[in-house]
């Protein structure tokens, strides 16, 4: 299929379900389906530096977190003009704010992008577990950071107050809904066209051995930063929403290592090789978790993350995508 | 004479308190097949890993077709037409056998100025590469599925997609059988027949003094020997760093 094909494809799937949403006529699955789809654009983007490349991000909630409040600040700058400018900018200031969400989408995509490449300096020279512990020490510094920030509500947090119709959408979570939607065709538009490029090669050889790739002509390092940029900046988009979503947000909330964890998990338990594996991965598991919450409690979740982590990398390493390739193959036939 | 194609110059590497080069001096003309041999540990590998990039020399200056590459990325080197193959085979396991090839293709040939293959020529001269080193019926296997020679063989071949002008085959023969060995000598005097330079690093004499039409000899980071293999390894100082003296 070719990327418009794709592109297109994608599209109507997402409005059949919009439209169907829509015709139950019960927001909560506007609310629920809004967490399925942010976790396939946040496991798609763990995927890109962690599945194609090979390197274990175990700090994505930091960029998650970094789209999440490049949002808050600038809506705290939209709230706060009138302090904030001097008079003579009072009046092209009113023009720009309050900032359109797609736009604050768009900011958080390229401030997490350039924090993706400044993290990729610091610490592509890693490898394997001693790159995931950088990572991870990476959040806690930009959470530390955050917390003592106070214009963006430091530890107490801040509260966001989404208007509450919108026009064409009816209410607030449908146009959320909707925002998330062109997100997740958006990432896995950019993973599809990755893996079937001269890119997606070049960062299956860094997964595969980087002496050889290097050996081979392939400039990984540059590759690398491509990589954690591409991620960071999905992961920024899919973050810029959220306090639109959830209405109040505090550091330790939108750092929160389960972001980091069930991205690794979806992608893991979906199949890393293709782009179809995060996204089923997410499908399932966040679909899952959030039955599990109506049904039983929302304290459950990570336990179901753990337990179904833990069967996968057992029973079927490559996750399902992996099963499904292993079944498919062995119906063709030995030789094939 | 024309320049040599690789001109090595006082080159030292240590790590930490430990000299593994000690101002290492060689020329290689266009054309030649050199053999470099020494005791284990002594300083091939790290030799061949400044020449190519993988590790970056401390001292001294790598020149090859007359520009320095000191400091530049392996992958640059590859581009310029510094090619290697590694002591243990380090194949794409994630890929068969002519995606490998295909990485070359993509990332070095297609990456030189005003070259540029279109997606049949790839496999044409995927399938090409593959022929030269006897594995066109292999080449939708997966490396995990090929037999050692056959990955040493892959490793010359994804070597030699980079076009190189020079390459570097690093103990492309350890634990071979001796018909095995004979192959992988034939198929490197086939490469230099078509005009790439190549230094061989090997253990095994009787490939050594087949190939070689120069040898150099290192022990403990230094050269103590270089030229006529027939006259090298009577060499006094040689024949004692292999047997002590």
């Amino acid at each position: 299929m070719r990327t418009p094909a794709f592109i297109l494809t994608l599209s109507l799937v997402g409005a059949v379900l919009y439209f169907a949403f829509r015709h139950v006529g019960n927001d909560y699955l506007f609310f629920a389906g809004y967490t399925v789809l942010q976790y396939i654009v946040m496991a798609t983007a763990w995927n890109i530096l962690g599945g194609y490349c090979g390197y274990v991000n175990f700090g994505s909630a930091a960029f998650f977190a970094i789209g999440v409040y490049s949002s808050v600040c600038l809506h705290t700058i939209g709230e706060r003009v009138d302090d904030l400018f001097p008079d003579f900018l009072l009046a092209p200031m009113h023009l720009i704010f309050p900032l359109p969400l797609p736009v604050l989408v768009v900011v958080a995509g390229a401030v997490a992008g350039l924090v993706g490449l400044g993290m990729g300096y610091l610490t592509l020279r890693l490898r394997g577990i001693f790159f995931a512990i950088a990572t991870l020490a990476l959040a806690v510094v930009l959470e530390t950071f955050v917390a003592n920030w106070s214009f963006v509500g430091g530890s107490r947090g801040a509260y966001v107050a989404p208007p509450t119709e919108v026009p064409f959408f009816g209410p607030y979570i449908q146009f959320l809904f909707v925002l998330m939607l062109v997100l997740v065709v958006a990432a896995l538009t950019t993973a599809r066209l990755i893996e079937r490029s001269r890119l997606g090669v070049g960062f299956a050889t860094i997964r595969d051995d980087e002496l050889s790739a290097e050996a081979s002509g392939v400039p990984t390092l540059r590759l690398k930063l491509i990589a954690t940029v591409v991620s960071g900046a999905l992961f920024g988009m899919a973050g810029a929403p959220f306090p639109y979503y959830i209405g109040y947000v505090e550091p330790s909330s939108a750092f929160n290592l389960s972001y980091s964890v069930n991205a690794i998990a979806m992608s893991m338990i979906g199949g890393t090789t293709t782009w179809a594996g995060p996204m089923i991965g997410a499908l399932l598991l966040s679909t899952l978790q959030q039955v599990f919450t109506v049904t039983i409690s929302s304290a459950v979740n990570l336990l179901i993350t753990g337990l179904l982590l833990i069967a996968f990398v057992i029973l079927a390493p490559k996750g399902i995508v992996g099963l499904w390739q292993s079944w498919t193959s062995k119906a063709k036939g030995p030789n094939s | 004479m024309t320049q040599p194609i690789l001109h090595i110059d006082q080159l030292g590497k240590r790590f930490g308190g430990f000299v593994a080069l000690d101002g290492v001096e060689l020329s290689v003309p266009q054309g030649q097949r050199l053999g470099l041999i020494g005791p284990n540990g002594s300083g091939k590998s790290t030799l061949v890993n400044c020449i190519c990039g993988t590790l970056q020399n401390e001292s001294g200056s790598v020149t090859f077709d007359g520009k320095k590459v000191d400091g530049m990325p392996a992958h640059k080197r590859t581009r310029l037409g510094l090619a290697r193959s590694f002591q243990l085979p380090r194949p794409f396991r994630s890929m068969t056998v002519a995606e490998n090839i295909r990485v070359p293709l993509l990332y070095t040939v297609n990456a030189r100025p005003g070259s540029h293959l279109a997606h049949a020529e790839l496999d044409d001269r995927c399938m090409e590469l593959l022929g030269l080193v006897t594995l066109q019926d292999k080449a939708s296997k997966y490396t995990t599925d090929l037999t050692q020679v056959e990955m040493r063989k892959l490793e010359l071949a994804r070597a030699m997609a980079a076009e190189p002008k020079l390459l570097i085959a690093d103990e492309s023969m350890a634990g071979l059988s001796h018909s095995e060995v004979e192959d992988i000598v034939a198929l490197l005097i086939r490469m230099n027949a078509r005009g790439i330079t190549i230094i061989m690093i090997e253990h095994i004499m009787s490939a050594v003094m087949t190939f070689s039409q120069r040898l150099v000899v290192l022990v403990n980071g230094k050269k103590i020997a270089d030229g006529n293999p027939q006259d090298v390894i009577q060499d006094k100082d040689v024949v004692g760093a292999y047997l002590g003296t």
